[in-house]
Formats: C-alpha cells, structure tokens, sequence
C-alpha cells in the first residue's frame, strides 16, 4: 500500500488505527473512578502531546537513528517554530495551516545554518556544538530579543509570546465580543471536542488532536518511506563507514546537512502544532533539559527504528502525566493497609518520587531500559514476540539477520 | 605515458623522511605491484593518490589530471577505487547494500537526494549488485550482516565494491594481508580473472612474494620511502640490491 511492503503496511495501519482509535484506548475506565482520575489518558492536552511529542522524536530519529549523530540541541527547533506559529496569529490570522507552514519554514533555514556550522565537527564535537547553539537560542529568546519595552520584543522574554487584542491579524478572525480569537482550520476550532457518553464512560473527540494526529500519520508515512529508499540506506552507511563512503565517491556532508535540516524541520513542525493547540510559545521550551529529554525519548522508544520514537514518545508523556498527578494523599489512601508508623515512613521515602519528583522515577525508568534494554521499548515487545512465536511453532527461530530498522 | 604518473613525491612526518623523491609510472591496464620491507613507506604512497595526505613535495598525476589537493570522493569520482589494508566495508548494512551503494554512487555522483523511491526498486542497481556478488561467488551471503563475515569474505567484498564502480585504476594495499592459504589463493585467482577480463589498471601493495609474482607486470621496490628499483619480475627477482633490501630481509626473519 502507498509503496510499502508487506510488513510496513502492517505497522502503518496498525499506527492509523491507534490514532484514531486513541480517545477510547486511553480512556479505558468509567469516569469518576478513581482508576480513571489516575490512569485515563484521554484527555485532548495530553493525547495532543502524545501525537506532537511523536512527531518530534520521529524527525529526531531520522538523524540519529540512520546517521548516528547526536543532535544535544534539538528543542532550539520546537522553540522556533512555535515562536514561528504564534507569530502568524499574531500578524495573519487563526488559521493553523499557515501558521504551521511557517514554522516548517523558518526551523528548516534555521536548521540548515545550524547544521552547516555543527555538522564540521562529528561525534561529541557535534553533539557539544549543538548543545551550545541550542542554549544561545535559548538565552536569546530569553532574555536578548524578548525584551517587553523594546521596539524589536521577538520573544516577550520570560512571560512568553502570546495573542493579544491589539494585534494585526490582517485576516481578521472574529473578536467579537473582546475575546481572544481562537485558533482553527477552515473554522474548526482547535479547542473544540465533541464528547460522547456510554454508559458510565466519556469518551472525548478532540478537533486539535485528530488534526495533530493526521499530521503524525504523514510524518510517520514519511519517514517509513525515508528509511527504505536510497538517501536512507546512504544515511545508514553514514553512521556505518564514513571512510567507505568517501572512498566509494560519496560525499557524506550533504548527506547529513540533508537528515539534519528534515529532522528539524519535523521539530519546527512540533513547535507550530504546539502553538496551535495552545497560541502560548515560552523560551523553556529551548532549554537543553527539553532538549535532552527528545533524546531520552529517542532512546527510550528505540533508536533507529521505525515505531520506537512514537513509542518513546507516548511512554514518556504517559508517565509524566501518571506520576506528577500521585500526591501524598492519595499515597496514603494507597498504603492504607500497612500499619501507621510504616506508612507514614514509605509515603515519605515515595514522596520523592512522585508528583515534583517524577524526573526521579523516569530517571529510574530510563536507566532500566537502557541496561536491560539497550534497544528500548520496542526490543522488549521483540523479545516478548518471539517468545510467543517460540511457543506457537514449538522450536526456537532461527536468528534472524538483523534486518535494519524495522 | 602512463596512466599514473608519480613525480618526485616527498612527505615527512615530524623527523620521519616517510617518503623521498618518489617516482613512479604506471602503464594503463597492467598490474604494477610496490614491494618494499614494513614501514618503508608504501601505504603512506597509497595515501597520496587517493587525497588522505598531501605529499610535501611533487605530482601525482591521473589520466593527465592531478589529483593533489581532491578530496577522496572526488578522485572516486574520476575513475580510482581503493581497497585498503583491513578490509573498510559497511559492517551493519546488508552484504547487497554495501553491493548497492558503490553502484548508485557511480550513477549518481556524490550526492543525490533520492529520498522517496524504494532502494530496491531500482531494478538496473539492485540486478548490477547483485551480478556482482554472483562474480564474487558470494550471492548465498547477500543478506546477511556483513560485519558477521570472515576477514576473507569482507575482502572479496571490498574488492567486489571496487570493482562494481568499473574504475580505470584499482588500488590494492596488502589485499591478502592476514589470510590464511587457501584464502590468498582464492584472491590471487580472483585478481587475476580481474586482470584478464576487464580493462583494468592495477596498483597493488604486497608482502607475499608469491602474490606479487603470479600477478605482477612490473614491480617497484621501496626502501625507507626511496624507489630502489623498477624492473620487470624476472629481474627484481636476481637483482642484489633487492636480494639485499628486501627479500633477504623478509628470509631472515
Ligand atoms: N599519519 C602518520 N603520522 C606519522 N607517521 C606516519 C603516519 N603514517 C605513516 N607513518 C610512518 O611512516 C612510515 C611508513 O609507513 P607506511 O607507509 O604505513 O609503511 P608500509 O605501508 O610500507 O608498511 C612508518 O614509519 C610509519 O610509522
Ligand atoms: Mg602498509
């Protein structure tokens, strides 16, 4: 299908039906359950980040996943382009289609200079240039370009860029009754969610994450068709040989200038959807801590393969949201049945770990992957695959030869 | 004149004399063999042809062209292809990927932006790869891991990856370097169906004295980064000053 194989295709429908499917599969419990207050993910911010987040890992992986290089910098990107889409509020209209293009477009030139400059360097250099060009980014957004009083306020600095009654809006969205206008596409507004009660359950269809969501589904599909073509298999032996390559009449800067500027125009694209969920765009969201948690996402998922970055992605968000929402009360009601003096000592040790401190846990998390796991999440769901395969034929498989990137 | 032409080329490393004054002409399709004791400077020579050092002094020139100062895809480019002394092939491609890439390059140029056909669409490449393992008598092995290979395996590789690009000037350095027997006959006989049936020129480094004379039209020998002689086998194999340099040093130890 669309120039897939068998096995993508699989995979490909698999991804379309989750993501339309996703309102359901995150709300498996009745509301007002108290399993549903704590383990329902349904809810449009958060599905709308799993989609968003994915589509920013997915791009991040085109670069590290098939060339090796380490981008350390990659929030610079998401920053960009939702200081990009705002913006286009700001200045044209509330239509999101716009206002993401340009956000694609001013990350894509931002990430070709970016790239020129890092990619003279490879292996740690590289990472550690990124790194530094992302937090001048940052400082820049911060506090250079974002100053309120000054003519040239690009940023509106720590308070962040956001949508305001004066602005130009030369398209003129409806704002009416002095209310801020709202984003939309083609009229639909973003905010706006359609709810559907079934028995004692709510089910939410959200217009902003079922538009994030196609968007994902064509990130996805491109990036499916990148892995299998020819500039794929080039990149792949980027990070294989570089020696090779250039002796084979290759010249591999192109190449990886090629992956860098996709994957930050895939992260510009991040940062638009993100503005137009939410027209609200802040300098921490370039911060090197955002950046390094797109790449613990990466590897948490898989590096290097197709599902991983969505997987890592999803997994990330899922249990940040879990785990900043356990409180002490709830601890307690939890550990209700042990006697009151160890309880009140184990809440305390777990207070740690939870709420605020949920960076703690997926810190934890994060390490148990990476050692018994050093192919994320998606090896664990290979292992547990073969191990049923096993089960069923009644004799182990032969070891398959590593097919790249599945 | 010669396809390869080499003209008092001289590279120092700190107080190292590596090369001194080096000539040398290589005559279009024949096979030119450079011997000389370890460290005598051979494989810095190889270095010099294909842009990964800048020799201090002197010309390389190729097809009248020179090639100092080209970076190496670009002398790939213009028709050399280089096997190096442990083998250098893609180790997590497939062993039809590491087939398929020399080949696009060729057709393609150094970068091409391709990134939405199927590679194995693109039937011309994959059946040229794939004609080219059978050549290599490895078609059984085209899916496997290449790093998985034997050392011998990954050379007949790298030499198929070479040659799949049709060069006009094949660079060998020590290509049977660390085989066992069996295996340095395998590539000698290889090499020389090489030789006979294509348009070919060949410039080989060699240790293996046996190597060097099944295969060789004429021989350089090297000594401290200096060319002792340039003879035909049968001479170099009498000659004193070679008995003396080299092939009495190799017997010694
Ligand atoms: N990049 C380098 N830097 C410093 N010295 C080098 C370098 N490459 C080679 N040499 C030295 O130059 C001499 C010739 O080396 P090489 O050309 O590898 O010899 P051969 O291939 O004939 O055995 C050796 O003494 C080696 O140590
Ligand atoms: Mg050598």
């Amino acid at each position: 299908m669309l120039g897939l194989n068998k096995k993508d295709t699989t995979l490909f429908l698999i991804v379309i039906g989750m993501a339309m499917l996703a309102p359901f599969i995150l709300n498996p419990f009745p509301e007002g359950s108290s399993l549903a207050q704590m383990f329902n993910a349904g809810y449009p911010d958060l599905m709308q980040r799993f989609v968003i987040f994915g589509i920013l890992v997915i791009g991040f992986n085109i670069l590290f996943g098939l060339t090796g290089y380490l981008s350390f910098g990659h929030a610079a990107f998401l920053g960009i382009g939702s200081y990009s889409a705002v913006w286009m509020f700001k200045l044209v209209g509330m239509n999101v289609l716009p206002a993401i293009l340009l956000s694609m477009i001013v990350s894509g030139v931002f990430a070709l200079l970016i790239g020129y400059v890092s990619l003279r360097r490879s292996g740690i250099y590289f990472s550690i240039l990124t790194l530094a060009i992302a937090q001048m980014c940052y400082n820049l957004a911060y506090s250079v370009l974002g100053n309120p009083s000054s003519n040239f306020n690009l940023t509106n600095g720590e308070t962040g860029l956001q949508l305001s009654l004066n602005d130009p809006r030369i398209l003129g969205s409806a704002t009416t009754d002095g209310a801020l206008p709202v984003t939309n596409l083609f009229g639909a507004a973003m905010r706006s969610s359609y709810q559907w009660e079934a028995g004692s359950w709510l089910f939410t269809f959200n217009v902003g994450y079922y538009f994030s969501a196609i968007i994902m589904l064509i990130s996805f599909y491109i990036s499916i068709r990148i892995f299998r073509s020819p500039f794929g298999m080039m990149l792949r032996a980027v990070k294989s040989n570089q020696q090779r390559m250039n002796y084979t009449g290759l010249n591999t800067r192109p190449y990886v200038l090629a992956a860098f500027v996709i994957s930050g125009i895939y992260a510009g694209l991040a940062g638009g959807l993100l503005s137009s969920m939410d027209p609200l765009a802040g300098a921490e969201r370039m911060h090197w801590t955002a950046s390094g948690e797109i790449v613990i996402m990466a590897i948490l998922g898989g590096v290097g393969t197709l599902i991983g970055p969505v997987v890592g992605a999803g997994f990330n968000e899922y249990f940040k949201n879990i785990l900043s929402k356990i409180n002490d009360d709830i601890l307690h009601t939890w550990l209700s049945f042990l006697p009151d003096g160890l309880e009140n000592l184990l809440v305390g040790f777990l207070h740690y770990f939870v709420g605020k401190g949920w960076h703690l846990t997926l810190g934890i998390m994060f390490m148990l992957v990476i050692i018994f796991l050093p192919g994320g999440l998606v090896q664990g769901g290979q292992r547990i695959a073969k191990l049923f395969s096993r089960k069923k034929d009644g004799q182990a498989t032969p070891p398959a030869t590593q097919t790249p990137a599945e | 004149m010669g396809i390869l032409e080499v003209k008092n080329v001289g590279k120092r490393f700190g107080g190292l004399q590596a090369l001194n004054k080096v000539e040398l002409d290589v005559k279009e399709n024949t096979c030119h063999a450079i011997i000389g004791p370890n460290g005598a400077g051979k494989s810095t020579l190889l270095n010099c042809f294909v842009g990964k050092l800048m020799p201090d002094t002197g010309s390389v020139m190729f097809d009248g062209q020179s090639v100092l100062g080209r970076t190496p895809y670009e002398i790939n480019q213009m028709g050399i292809s280089r096997v190096f002394q442990t083998p250098e092939i893609f180790g997590d491609l497939s062993v039809l990927e590491n087939m398929m890439i020399p080949i696009f390059a060729k057709r393609d140029g150094a970068f091409r932006m391709h990134a939405f056909e199927n590679m194995f669409a693109e039937k011309e490449i994959v059946e040229h790869a794939e004609h080219m393992l059978e050549d290599m008598n490895m078609a059984d092995k085209r899916e496997m891991h290449a790093a998985s290979m034997s050392r011998g395996d990954k050379r007949r590789l790298e030499i198929g990856m070479c040659l799949s690009q049709e060069p006009r000037l094949l660079l060998l350095d020590e290509p049977t370097a660390g085989m066992a027997r069996a295996d340095t006959n395998n590539t000698i006989d290889l090499l020389k169906q090489i030789k006979d049936e294509r348009d070919i020129t060949i410039a080989i480094i060699e240790h293996d004295m046996h190597v060097v004379f099944s295969l060789a039209d004429r021989i350089t020998v090297l000594a401290q980064g200096t060319p002792l002689v340039e003879d035909d086998p049968e001479n170099i194999k009498g000659h004193p000053k070679v008995r003396e340099a080299y092939l009495g040093e190799t017997a010694a130890a």
